[in-house]
């Protein structure tokens, strides 16, 4: 392995260990645990470094078969791209402990199928925030889905059903991106993102670039369920194996995130995009209803997992609007909140795999008294929900910091607005489950006594990586200025 | 009205990819029957497929894989050669998009054995009891 | 003077956030585990009484823990308003840690080790408040010391309790929230930085109706200061053991809120620049309203708790009114309050506890008589009422006469009466309860003969009535370190 490849090599060991799983896994289970802990374990150290080497040296280029660019395909490694490996490493790393637990419950006999599943997805959102062209991202973004629709399928009940409706609405949206490409490519006849920003200032086609920005715009919303093109998102990732929820929930919509920033940022440039009023003003507005209405929906909930969902579709406005607001701290607010938010949503959704392993639900009835019975979880859980609500110095703070800022900054007061009500009815939502966890069911009125229900905290195989996720909160809350001054700033484009 | 219809036939192959998009999209969207909506995505990739690969089409150019030498007798003059890219592109959407399909119908089936019908409204139904 | 750095003040926030941890393991030997309270309680006073003749030399003492935001560190800052906070609570906090002992044994409360982990984790947030060096690292203690109360709110774990936590927090993070978040974001917008700084942050930067918003959305989302109308959290919270009301709705968490608005007012807006702006209105305004307001319906309470709640939203708003004077004498007075008060008002709600466990009373109306029998507990109640209305020889005296002198100087006609009202009203609300217990007749089949509540909760009680005397003596500490805080050197 030559050194200057490791970042490649993040990418490729996971993918190699998908086959390994699954031509070992169905003679033995023994090989499932190691062979995806120990990728995703190399992948996390590999990324770490590879996040090292790029902020010290600069951004790093692999072409694919020796192919030179623009003709070949080009793999780019700069400090955003090495964040996002690091973010989807460690994300992958700790959801896999729980993964691995919750797939022996709920699908026996079945794990080498689930984690081959597993580590391809994991390898084509590498892949995602390594490539440089733009076809090639749609190739990679439809092996990613296509993987979440096997694994959402993989659930029981409506899982199937929900796991149709998402590839309907999933083919959709990259179709759309496609079409936007192709209308990128007739017009600058490359695909390579850098290409193309070289060569779409000089053209003098405002309108063809503006419908082609539109159609790739919109189909990266539909991917990652931007309100009101949301309805796949709720039931799919509900209904999903327990074990896929807590990887693909945090991360999916993060990256699809990332891809409409690195869209906007590499391949067609800030100046051609944010000029045009009417895109960003539409996009922040319906980024402002997507915060309200997902709060609002989250609202009417029964179930946690349920309510994460459509918390989930808030955040995604939260991101949107940050970069639409077109200034720097409105991008640095929304690419910090793609990693918070992914940290944020894994300890809720992981929070949620240790009690569905427990007591098989999660809805709010059963929520009734759990403190008592999984302290350490619910502890968890409890920052977890700080963290969403933004209390300081829980990540989420600082990210949504940094977006209010930018609203104020850029005069978008209902954006601003939008934020703090979400804020608060993130308050009402998570206090109103820690309320009913903390005092039970209260029939009698009366003084409660607490020994009817026993400890039943859940295995140390699932508390651990979730209680490093919940400290995990807080170094990083208390890192983002080196975050932000070391890395994301490298990424605000000059003159911002 | 001439100029619009002289518009129409000049982009005849654009026309037809859109025409083509819209009945996928209907398909996909109208359609209660969950094999349909699979079909109308079926056709809604095609049609982008079609797309592509004419925008690589010239008129009396030549096809740079089929006829290798005489194609490129007089040199690469990118005027009178087809391109080939849109071409090689749209073989990986089209794998791409027979993949979807694939999983599509794995789901289908585990659907119907589920429900016992591919009608949206009947499972619905069946769901809500 | 530069201030010095040193780690002594975050040794003093984190003595009791760790002491939490043994707290906890030591679940199941009481003995042990309330050694370890009073243990932090102690080193946590000796280590802001350390840090105590640095800040008088005029220095202080800085610490930056992380750098997250530009311009925004998370930073520790002693200077003397935070000190007097600090040295207040941290003292009321090792009478409290006494008196919890003696009240949840004698009324052999449930999840001890719970109660004194929370306390432990509220009084280091309180300390935090107190040592913040900018709006961002005070807002972010206020918030853990809102969160970690939660538990102690609610600690019976009833029906009731759970409506009261809900309004707790409604109220409190609500507020803080809604209200001054946006507002310190505006701020951090318009002059790019949140430190404190004496003669505030915002000279020149912000418009009069800029500087108008951020007061009223500052004054309003500290919510724990109790201006009305966000008062309503105050007596619903007294559904706590009385020794979290007493330390937390008397001292650290009402002070915490008050503490945040002289911190908005005298380091961040800036005394001349909302004078120059001619806001000062404003802040009097709604301090005398809730004044009055609250003393009248002090009056009208039975339950001696939530009359002793309403008497604090009151003396509250007497500390923001002194604030809102913009004058040195005014705000001198209004921060004196906030201690002597301190000391007075805990004395107070450690007798309702006294009575509470010695008797099982809660109402005002059945406790005819009763200071025959507990007469150590009545006495102290009636100093510690003194030291409210604000009579010689107490504590409060000198504040009220600051407060009073500050007003005169003003030539603010208006707020002299209403002081002085309100000063009758305090009276009216409290010597009542005195003279039932001394002289009423005890009610028919009562039991007779000495009862004094458990020697832990005499004691603390005790010694904070004499602290509270003693004040009136020596109150030059005190007075010192605020004209320090205020820059008059």
């Amino acid at each position: 392995m030559s050194a200057t490849n490791l970042h490649l090599f993040v990418l490729v060991v996971p993918l190699l260990s998908a086959f390994a799983v699954n031509l070992l896994g169905r003679s033995s289970k023994q090989w499932i645990a190691p062979l995806v802990l120990g990728s995703l374990a190399f992948s996390v150290i590999g990324s770490l470094v590879t996040l090292a080497r790029v902020v010290a040296h600069g951004t790093l280029r692999y072409t694919v078969g020796n192919w030179q660019p623009p003709f070949g395909i080009e793999l780019v490694v700069d400090p955003l791209s090495a964040l996002m490996m690091v973010l989807i490493a460690v994300v992958a790393f700790l959801a896999s402990f729980s993964s691995l637990k919750s797939v022996e419950q709920e699908l026996p006999g079945r794990e080498s199928f689930f984690f081959t599943l597993y580590l391809i997805l994991i390898a084509g959102l590498f892949g995602l925030v390594l490539t440089g062209d733009a076809f090639n991202l749609y190739v990679l973004l439809e092996i990613t889905s296509i993987t979440t629709y096997g694994l959402i399928a993989m659930g029981r009940g409506r899982a199937a059903l929900s796991s149709f409706n998402y590839i309907i609405m999933g083919s959709i949206g990259a179709c759309f991106y496609l079409l936007g490409i192709g209308y990128i490519y007739i017009l600058t006849g490359t695909l390579n993102m850098a290409d193309i920003a070289r060569i779409l200032p000089t053209l003098n086609a405002p309108v063809a670039t503006a419908t082609a920005i539109a159609f790739v715009l919109v189909g990266l919303w539909i991917k990652m369920a931007f309100f009101p093109l949301h309805s796949w998102l709720p039931n799919a990732y509900s209904h999903a194996p327990t074990g896929a929820g807590t990887m693909v929930a945090p991360l999916m919509t993060k990256v699809t995130v990332y891809l409409m920033v690195r869209v906007i940022i590499t391949m067609y440039t800030p100046a051609l995009v944010f000029p045009h009023a009417w895109i960003t003003n539409s996009a922040v507005w319906a980024a402002a209803l997507a915060i309200v209405c997902g709060s609002m929906l989250a609202l009417g909930q029964k179930d946690l997992r349920r309510m994460l969902t459509y918390i989930i579709i808030a955040e995604v406005g939260y991101m949107v609007g940050g970069i639409f607001l077109a200034n720097a701290n409105g991008l640095t607010g929304s690419i910090l909140h793609i990693v918070n938010d992914a940290l944020m949503t894994l300890c809720l959704f992981l929070v949620v795999a240790s009690i569905i392993y427990r007591q098989g639900t999660v809805s709010m009835v059963s929520m009734q008294g759990i403190f008592h019975r999984m302290p350490f979880t619910m502890a968890a859980f409890t920052l977890g929900a700080f963290a969403m609500i933004g209390v300081p110095p829980t990540c989420g703070f600082f990210s949504k910091w940094y977006l209010i800022l930018g609203g104020i900054d850029a005069g978008h007061w209902e954006f601003v607005i939008a934020l703090v009500f979400s804020s608060l009815v993130n308050a009402l939502l998570f206090f109103r489950v820690i309320e009913l966890a903390f005092f039970g069911s209260l029939g009698d009125g009366q003084h409660h006594e607490h020994t009817a229900s026993e400890r039943h905290e859940a295995p140390w195989w699932m508390l651990k990586p979730l209680v490093l996720t919940a400290a995990l909160l807080i170094v990083v809350g208390l890192s983002t200025g080196p975050l932000v001054n070391n890395v994301i700033r490298l990424m605000i484009p000059i003159g911002f | 009205m001439e100029s619009i219809i002289g518009e129409i036939v000049a982009k005849y192959n654009y026309w037809i990819y859109v025409v083509l998009m819209m009945i996928g999209f209907y398909a996909m969207i109208g359609k209660r029957n969950l094999v349909k909506k699979l079909l109308g995505m079926n056709i809604f990739q095609t049609s982008i497929i079609l797309f592509f690969v004419s925008t690589g089409v010239k008129k009396g150019g030549a096809i740079p894989i089929v006829d290798k030498y005489q194609a490129l007798a007089g040199g690469v003059d990118a005027a009178t050669i087809v391109n080939p890219l849109p071409h090689v592109l749209m073989l990986t959407a089209i794998v791409v998009g027979v993949s979807v399909t694939g999983v599509a119908l794995a789901v289908l089936q585990r659907i119907y054995k589920e429900y016992g019908t591919l009608e949206e409204d009947e499972i619905l139904e069946k769901t809500q009891r | 003077m530069t201030p010095i750095v040193s780690i002594w003040p975050l040794a003093a926030i984190l003595v009791s956030l760790l002491g939490a941890l043994p707290i906890i393991l030591s679940d199941r030997q009481p003995n042990l585990r309330e050694s370890w309270t009073i243990l932090i309680a102690l080193v946590k006073l000796t280590i802001v009484v350390a840090l105590l003749p640095g800040v008088l030399h005029g220095g202080g003492y800085v610490f930056t823990i992380a750098e997250v935001l530009p311009g925004v560190p998370i930073e520790l800052r002693v200077d003397a308003l935070g000190m007097i906070f600090a040295l207040v609570a941290s003292c009321l906090w090792l009478f409290t840690s006494i008196y919890s002992i003696g009240y949840m044994r004698a009324l052999d409360e449930h999840a001890q080790t719970r109660y004194f982990a929370s306390f432990a984790v509220a009084i280091s947030a309180t300390l935090g408040v107190a040592f913040a060096g900018n709006l961002l690292t005070m807002y972010l203690f206020y918030e853990v010391l809102s969160l970690s109360t939660y538990p102690l709110v609610t600690h019976e774990q009833t029906a009731e309790a759970r409506a009261s936590g809900r309004k707790y927090l409604t109220y409190i993070l609500g507020t803080s929230i809604g209200l001054a978040l946006p507002a310190m974001l505006m701020t951090y917008a318009a002059a790019g930085t949140l430190d404190f700084t004496v003669g505030g942050i915002l000279a020149g930067k912000a418009s009069p109706e800029l500087l108008a918003l951020l007061l009223v959305l500052f004054l309003f989302g500290f919510a724990k200061a109790g201006l009305m109308p966000f008062h309503g959290w105050l007596p619903a919270a007294m559904v706590a053991p009385t020794p979290v009301s007493s330390f937390l709705h008397g001292v650290a968490v009402v002070k915490a809120g008050v503490f945040a608005i002289f911190r908005v007012i005298f380091h961040i807006l800036g005394p001349e620049t909302l004078q120059t702006a001619n806001l000062g209105v404003i802040i009097t305004t709604i301090a005398s309203v809730t004044l009055l307001i609250a003393s009248l319906v002090a009056l009208t309470q039975d339950s001696l708790k939530r009359r002793l709640a309403y008497s604090t939203i009151g003396q509250l708003s007497y500390m923001v009114l002194g604030a809102g004077m913009l004058s040195a004498t005014g705000m001198l007075g209004g921060v004196l309050h906030l201690a002597m008060h301190a000391f007075g008002k805990i004395t107070l709600f450690f007798c309702a506890g006294a009575i509470y466990v010695a008797s099982k009373k809660k109402y005002i109306s059945q406790m005819d008589g009763l200071g025959r029998r507990m007469p150590i507990t009545y006495l102290a109640f009636f100093l510690g009422s003194l030291s409210i209305i604000g009579m010689p020889p107490m504590g409060g005296f000198i504040s009220k006469w600051y407060l009073l002198i500050g007003a005169i100087e003003g030539h603010q006609l208006l707020l002299i009466a209403v002081l002085l009202t309100s000063s009758l009203l305090n009276a009216a609300y409290f010597l009542p309860i005195v003279y039932r217990g001394f002289f009423a007749a005890s009610p028919e089949g009562g039991e007779e003969g000495f009862k004094e509540a458990p020697l832990l909760c005499i004691v603390p009680l005790s010694l904070t009535a004499l602290a509270s005397l003693t004040m009136f003596f020596y109150p030059d500490v005190f007075i010192k370190l605020i004209r320090l805080a205020l820059g008059a050197g």
